[in-house]
């Protein structure tokens, strides 16, 4: 390990520094004059909600997107990122999630990938490759053989080639988006150590992450964002968990969101100890007439795979569901809407709307066993229903015969959200119902909500965002890595204790 | 008005078929005669049954590649069936073709389906297959003219209103196949699962079913066109229908069904089909040989292609742009 020796560089001017940094997309302001400072040698902590900016953060950091305003500077001096080559020329590099190996290759050609050393004939110099991918993985304390595939390698030595390959650059500013997101405990100590190896070597490293645990394992400093904004950052030390998780949530939440009370009815499904072979455990919750029930965790808790299961997208291993008091099975999608539950996806573009298709045939799509007489179509009923939800939700179109594809954005979400309340449910899952829609939409969205579950809808909601999740939900079942963390009543809701419920610390159970 | 025409693919065939006609009637009297135009439509009347089916096919994302195959085992079938049995009422004779051809076809439909095997691997594989049947069902001979019955050869050519029974039979099946596409449940299960399977499976469409039922239309399709080939050409053998299979791709991909499924007409696969017969049968009238043949459907073909790709690319283009937009401000963290 020759570059660890190295003492550890004290300075005051940090290696890579953003002032004033602002982004707006239409209708959002993603960053709005954030600053923020990484130092050699240290690792500096990113903590927000969904939607607080940190991705917008990372990629004006990788050159992706070009600032509206604000400076970059490295070593005190200015720079400007015009594209992705740039931000590697200038040190930068960033680790995402799920970084793209390829299994069949060896562990120099991963890590070299795109950028092999080349021989003054132009082709790729294997002895170069080799020995550099050598040398790179020598400095990270591995002795991982360089010509063998990356499929015979464990997972946590896959995380090191991927390591590797973000360090092949000559980085010496290493962005970490959310690293441990799929590891295990072991994996994530292992990945630690590499860090602790990187710290050593100089570099400055951002972390992002939503694991309190792992936060204060790993980092020096923290910033904290929320809404576009840095609200705090400093020294780690000394910094109480509760004190970071107000500075993510803080914020008032009760007032913004239109939830009407409703007088809750009887319990009109109730999933009993749902479980699936490998996403969630032993989940049961009731849900009862005009309630909107929550599902509140970090991605990959499980979430939308209880939502998918119970619309017959997957089946469970065991477990019981139980519609208006009689028990039920569901196998397929069109069980769940013959039950009358509808399922409306996160990815409304991918899943929702059939683009080649008239409007009126999208809106009919999941109700056609209505509209339909012994397989054949009734086109004047599915016009008659197509035009009751496109009145509704005052959809702007030529004409009902006109292909969804042809139709903005918006309007393409109005025959998506037609399409499945046409089908007269009496339970609707929404999952995320506001991603990706502009603030001025969410209050709508959320006042349409509020208004179906007034009706007596019973609406299941999972949503990443903590005020819309507070502020819309009757009760907010918590998940973490597929288990209930938690039921938390209306009452009681608080947000600082289901983030910490979700994160896993401090074990609260209500 | 030429954008009118290239929104609407079938116009815009239509008038090309008709300027096809013009211009080869000037070089060939007679060839725009109704005769000669009942000749036609009845020449090409096989291709049409078959790209209807293979229409179907296409629009669930998929392709049947075993389609002419199908064509010579079920021909080599009934016509062995024929001279077997030369008793046998011409009715039962068509329920074996549809039948077989059904059966060929559901096997394809099942592999896809309960396998999951892309269906060009599928076919593929049942091409040889079925032809492989085909040699092993007549150990390689074949079934001519006089052993085949009066009623089994002529009934497809008695001429009804000027058009032969033959030629009927196509239009009865364009028909039928207009009502299924336009009007039934499996129609709408077609087009949506090809239009976008995610969206289909949410909406409570079973894909793998509704593919199943498509190579199912088809090979009783392509059943049916056994029959009516061994009769129309008065043989059954093996290499009957040898690469047939493209052609019906071919008339397909020019009546601007979309490869990538979902898009495209009934009318659109007649017209492509009539296109391809119109050039097949003019072009030996001003003295073009087959080779150059071959050569321009190639070309009208990969023509077509870069068309149905600069349409979809119109037609197709997802602008959930909310959903785009969250994606550029908060990607999944």
């Amino acid at each position: 390990m020759s570059q660890s020796a190295q003492p550890e560089p004290v300075t005051d001017v940090p290696l890579l520094e953003m002032r004033g940094i602002s982004k707006s997309f239409p209708g959002v302001m993603a960053l709005d004059g954030v600053d923020i400072a990484l130092f050699a040698g240290k690792v500096t902590a990113l903590i927000g909600e969904n939607g607080a900016g940190k991705s917008t953060l990372v990629k004006i950091l990788t050159g992706i997107y070009a600032a509206d305003a604000g400076e970059i500077l490295v070593d005190g001096a200015p720079v400007h990122f015009a594209n992705a080559q740039d931000a590697i020329d200038a040190g930068v590099t960033a680790i995402h999630q799920e970084t793209v190996l390829f299994d069949e290759l060896s562990v120099a050609e991963n890590i070299f990938l795109g950028h092999a050393p080349r021989t003054r004939l132009g082709f790729v110099d294997w002895k170069a490759v080799n020995a550099r991918a050598l040398a790179l993985l020598h400095s990270l304390e591995s002795n991982i053989d360089p010509r063998i595939r990356l499929k015979d390698l464990s997972i946590a030595q896959r995380h090191l080639v991927a390591i590797a390959r973000a360090l092949s650059v000559d980085a010496r500013i290493v962005i970490m988006d959310e690293p441990t997101a799929a590891l295990s405990r072991k994996e994530v100590d292992d990945l630690f150590q590499i860090v602790q190896r990187l710290k050593r070597q100089g570099k400055a490293i951002l972390f992002i992450s939503h694991k309190f645990d792992e936060v204060y394992e790993i980092a020096d400093h923290y910033a904290v964002f929320r809404d576009g904004r840095a609200v705090g950052s400093g020294e780690l030390a000394g910094v109480s968990q509760d004190e970071i998780v107000r500075l993510m949530v803080g914020r008032s939440i009760a007032h913004a969101f239109p939830k009407a009370e409703v007088r809750l009815g009887e319990t009109v499904l109730s999933v009993e100890a749902y479980t699936h072979p490998t996403e969630f455990r032993n989940i049961s919750f009731a849900l009862r007439k005009g309630e909107i029930f929550g599902i509140y965790g970090l991605v990959g808790a499980g979430r939308s795979e209880i939502c998918q299961s119970l619309f017959g997208i997957t089946r469970p291993s065991a477990g019981r569901l139980v519609l208006e008091g009689r028990e039920i099975a569901i196998r397929s999608p069109g069980d769940a809407i013959g039950a009358g539950i509808v399922y409306v996806p996160e990815e409304r573009g991918r899943h929702g709307a059939v683009l080649q298709l008239p409007i009126y045939q999208n809106i009919s799509l999941p109700s056609l066993s209505r509209t339909s007489r012994s397989g054949f179509l009734r086109a004047a009923e599915e016009f008659a229903l197509a035009r009751k939800y496109a009145e509704r939700f005052d959809l702007r179109a030529a004409a009902l015969s006109v292909p969804v594809g042809t139709l903005s954005g918006g309007n393409q979400q109005k025959v998506v959200i037609g399409k499945w309340l046409a089908t007269q449910p009496k339970i609707l899952i929404l999952d995320e119902p506001t991603k990706g829609i502009d603030i001025g939409s969410k209050a709508a969205v959320h006042a349409f909500i509020s208004e179906l579950a007034s009706e007596g809808l019973s609406i299941i909601m999972v949503s990443s965002e903590l005020p819309e999740i507070v502020g819309m939900s009757d009760r907010v079942m918590v998940m973490r890595e597929g288990l209930s963390a938690g039921i938390f009543e209306r009452d009681g809701l608080n947000p600082e204790a289901l983030v910490r419920a979700a994160t896993g610390n401090a074990g609260i159970q209500p | 008005m030429i954008k009118y025409l290239l929104r609407y693919r079938e116009i815009l065939l239509v008038v090309i078929i008709a300027v096809l006609l013009a211009a080869f009637s000037t070089r060939s009297p007679g060839f725009a005669r109704p005769a000669n135009l009942s000749n036609i439509f009845n020449d090409t009347s096989i291709l049409i049954i078959l790209a209807l089916g293979q229409m179907a096919v296409i629009l669930t994302k998929s392709i049947d590649l075993s389609v002419a195959a199908n064509v010579a085992f079920t021909g080599m079938a009934v016509a062995m069936l024929n001279a077997a049995y030369p008793g046998l009422p011409l009715i039962v004779i068509l329920a074996a073709a549809l039948g077989i051809g059904a059966v060929l076809g559901a096997l394809n439909g099942i592999l896809v389906w309960k396998l999951n095997i892309p269906s060009i691997v599928v076919t593929l594989g049942t091409l040889t297959i079925y032809r492989g049947m085909a040699f092993v069902l007549s150990g390689g001979g074949w079934v001519n003219a006089h052993q085949m019955t009066e009623p089994f050869l002529q009934t497809p050519r008695q001429i009804f209103l000027g058009l032969p029974l033959l030629g009927w039979t196509a239009i009865l099946i364009v028909a039928a196949m207009y009502l299924v596409m336009s009007r039934t449940l499996l129609g709408r299960a077609i087009y949506a699962s090809g239009g976008n399977p995610a969206a289909a499976v949410y909406a409570g469409i079973d894909v793998g079913r509704t593919r199943f039922l498509a190579f199912t239309i088809s090979g009783t399709l392509a059943g049916l066109c056994g029959y009516l080939w061994v009769s129309r050409y008065a043989v059954a053998y093996v290499d009957i229908a040898a690469g047939f299979e493209l052609d019906s791709v071919a008339a397909c991909v020019i009546g601007g069904i979309s490869t990538l499924g979902g898009i495209g007409s009934v009318a659109g696969a007649v017209l492509g089909s009539l296109f391809l017969g119109v050039i097949k049968n003019a072009l030996p009238v001003i003295n073009i040989s087959p080779f150059s043949q071959m050569a321009i459907s190639g070309a009208v073909i990969i023509a077509a292609v870069v068309f149905n790709a600069r349409q979809e690319r119109r037609r197709g283009r997802i602008i959930l742009r909310d959903r785009g937009a969250s994606e550029q401000i908060e990607g999944v963290t």
